[in-house]
């Protein structure tokens, strides 16, 4: 691999990797606040849906954002009244909205557009697209400095940087704001933080808008920034593979851009290595490389990360003494 | 319900006419969709062509899973519906099993041979369909690289690039080509983020033509070769609308007009098994020039193309076929 190549391959990890980065945080605010969040997946598409049907009618990749986090809130306040005011089983509420988004979608794409679930493709001006900052072209020859700042750092999409940005917020919110000290203790000890006279049902429905919020920029990245259009089952496992990155991370901000930059690497390396001939082997085969991720992954699950240790009250409903 | 009621009147219409067989057609597609823009809709195409020009409604049915392959199939031949036709190759194995439990339905299938006498197995020359794109592509290109994004690693889509190559090289020997494969599994007809993201690589490493055959994947590559402001190569249906001025062409395959002769030869009474090959002598496929791509495909490409297809046809030009051996000399 040469220069070229390298740069290549580490932008297509920055795209690749925005969407875990955002749905990994997601699940972060839900699980450290004691809610399992299966449902990522389904709250991504149901998002991913939303904002590229209102993007098509509309022609605003705003509005289509906002569409996009609309439905993933509803999902997340779905998730959310099953789970904490039902006090019913949250990986059962979870899957229960993963199926539904897929089947919903899929069905009202097909019934408004009729193209098989797909929705219309979008010209450009209903889509976020790459923004080039002042005087990333007049730099680019300028060694290292010039080259990361117009290669990197420049030229990609709104949703991109927020995604980046979405990292050192959640860090500060979490580790060192009143809201966050109540969300981790919510997650740890509820009966305390109940005792201390903070309403555990309130924290928890905050903590999932919040994850609401980031999974719908998370699906609306996906229909609207990163592709043009929605189709069907879209998120592809990406909401199981960024809940892998949670786990991986032990629910720590900072461990999550890690992982999910080493996912969103790996994937892209299987695509540049593609049909790339190894010295002394050959070309090596596509099924190979493609499964390249994943033996990777088992190799550092297996070995590297230590025991992960969820939020103590993770998957169970807070019911009050009596 | 309408096609059913639809059916049912057709029935009723031509019970008296002594030399029409019982035509009743049945299409089976496959996992990318019927609304793929692609493979899948050039079979409904002719469906929806035999409807309106008969008044013969059809039945269809889109598979979701590998494991209804074969529901489908015996559902449809058990209602005696006929001609069934199942398109793409990996309904072979289905179509062979069902097509012996039910002797006297007649079935096709698309992009397969099964050995049978009540099948008509529809097969395409896509190299000699590709072959001509990938002349046009290196007469496109002005870096001296092009890109082929194939849908699910299988010879079939082998055949697609391979013949890609020869033309290409026909026309710059020195030509440099990226091949990539969305995936291996079904669902890699499906997957346009993956496609795109392929493409996205291969435009960053200098190509500046893209040729799909990846079904509805093939969209997102082609939307990112548009966003790169650079040109694509449609596959199956005519893509050509999809993004005009960026789509150079596409190779289509005629799946449409088999499929309606198909239905035909058995409204005739002229039907008949075995394998139809179907190349450019045929126009079973070929690459289109319409009012999308007129600014982008000179008159001087498709003179160049349009007598290499002459060559083809009259067998000057050989054009390997991948599945022949399971290897591309190039």
């Amino acid at each position: 691999m040469n220069a070229a190549d390298f740069l290549d391959v580490v932008n297509a990890t920055l795209r690749l990797s925005t969407p875990l980065i955002l749905a990994a945080l997601a699940g972060l605010y839900s699980e450290r606040s004691g809610i399992v969040d299966i449902g990522l997946e389904g709250k991504m598409l149901a998002a991913a849906f939303s904002a590229a049907v209102i993007a098509a009618l509309t022609g605003s990749a705003w509005l289509g954002l906002l569409g996009g986090i609309a439905a993933s809130l509803v999902m997340a306040m779905i998730h959310g009244y099953a789970s904490i005011s039902l006090r019913g089983n949250q990986v059962v509420s979870g899957v229960a909205i993963n199926f539904v988004a897929s089947g919903l979608t899929a069905f009202f794409g097909q019934a408004w557009f009729g193209e098989g679930g797909r929705t219309p493709q979008l010209p450009m001006t209903a889509r976020f697209g790459e923004i080039d900052f002042p005087g990333a072209q007049a730099v680019a020859d300028v060694p290292v400095l010039g080259l990361v700042y117009s290669h990197f750092i420049s030229g990609h999409n709104l949703l991109v940087y927020f995604a980046f940005l979405a990292v050192p917020a959640t860090w500060w919110v979490v580790q060192r704001t009143r809201f966050g000290l109540r969300l981790r203790a919510v997650g740890e000890n509820p009966a305390a933080v109940d005792t201390a006279g903070i309403s555990v049902a309130w924290m928890r429905y905050r903590a999932l808008m919040l994850t609401g919020l980031l999974c719908g920029v998370a699906g609306t990245y996906l229909s609207i920034a990163q592709s043009a259009a929605f189709t069907r089952d879209m998120t592809a496992g990406q909401g199981y593979i960024a809940l892998a990155a949670l786990i991986f991370a032990k629910w720590k901000p900072w461990p999550v851009l890690w992982t999910c930059l080493l996912f969103g690497f790996l994937d892209a390396l299987s695509i540049r290595l593609q049909g790339v001939v190894v010295p002394g082997i050959g070309a090596v085969p596509v099924q190979a490389i493609q499964a390249l991720p994943y033996i990777l992954t088992m190799i550092l699950l297996a070995g590297f990360i230590g025991k992960a240790i969820p939020p103590r009250a993770g998957g169970m409903p807070y019911v009050k003494e009596r | 319900m309408r096609v059913k009621w639809l059916a049912a009147a057709a029935a009723v219409l031509f019970a008296g006419n002594a030399y029409a067989a019982e035509v009743s057609p049945a299409v089976i597609y496959d996992i990318g969709g019927k609304h793929d823009k692609s493979f899948n809709e050039s079979a409904f195409a002719g469906e929806e062509q035999f409807k309106k020009d008969t008044g013969i409604g059809y039945h269809e049915f889109e598979i979701q899973n590998p494991s209804q392959y074969d529901q489908a199939l015996r559902n449809f031949a058990r209602r005696g519906y006929q001609p069934i036709i199942a398109i793409g190759f990996s309904q072979a194995q289905a179509l062979e099993k069902v097509s012996k439990e039910f002797p006297k339905i007649q079935f096709g299938i698309v992009d397969a041979t099964v050995d049978a006498p009540n099948v008509r197995s529809l097969v395409f020359r896509e190299e000699e369909g590709s072959y001509l794109v990938g002349m046009l592509a290196a007469l496109k290109s002005e870096t001296g690289k092009i890109g082929f994004v194939g849908g699910m690693d299988i010879p079939l889509i082998r055949k697609f690039a391979c013949g890609y190559v020869q033309g290409a090289k026909a026309v710059n020997p020195k030509i440099e080509i990226f091949q990539n494969m969305v995936g291996t599994t079904g669902d890699a007809w499906n997957d346009p983020v993956k496609g795109g993201e392929l493409a996205k690589s291969q435009l960053s490493r200098g190509a500046d033509v893209i040729y799909t055959a990846a079904g509805a994947s093939g969209l997102g590559a082609m939307q990112a070769a548009a966003d790169a402001k650079k040109y694509s190569i449609g596959v199956d249906s005519n893509q050509d609308d999809l993004h005009p001025g960026s789509v150079l062409t596409s190779m289509v395959k005629h799946v449409d007009t088999a499929i309606y002769s198909a239905n035909m030869d058995m409204k005739d009474g002229k039907w008949t098994g075995g394998a139809k090959v179907l190349g450019l002598k045929e126009n079973g496929v070929g690459y289109t020039s319409d009012q999308y791509n007129k600014d982008v495909l000179t008159a001087d490409m498709k003179s160049k193309a349009d007598e290499a297809k002459a060559k083809i046809i009259s067998g000057e030009i050989k054009v390997h076929d991948y599945t022949a051996d399971n290897s591309c000399p190039m």
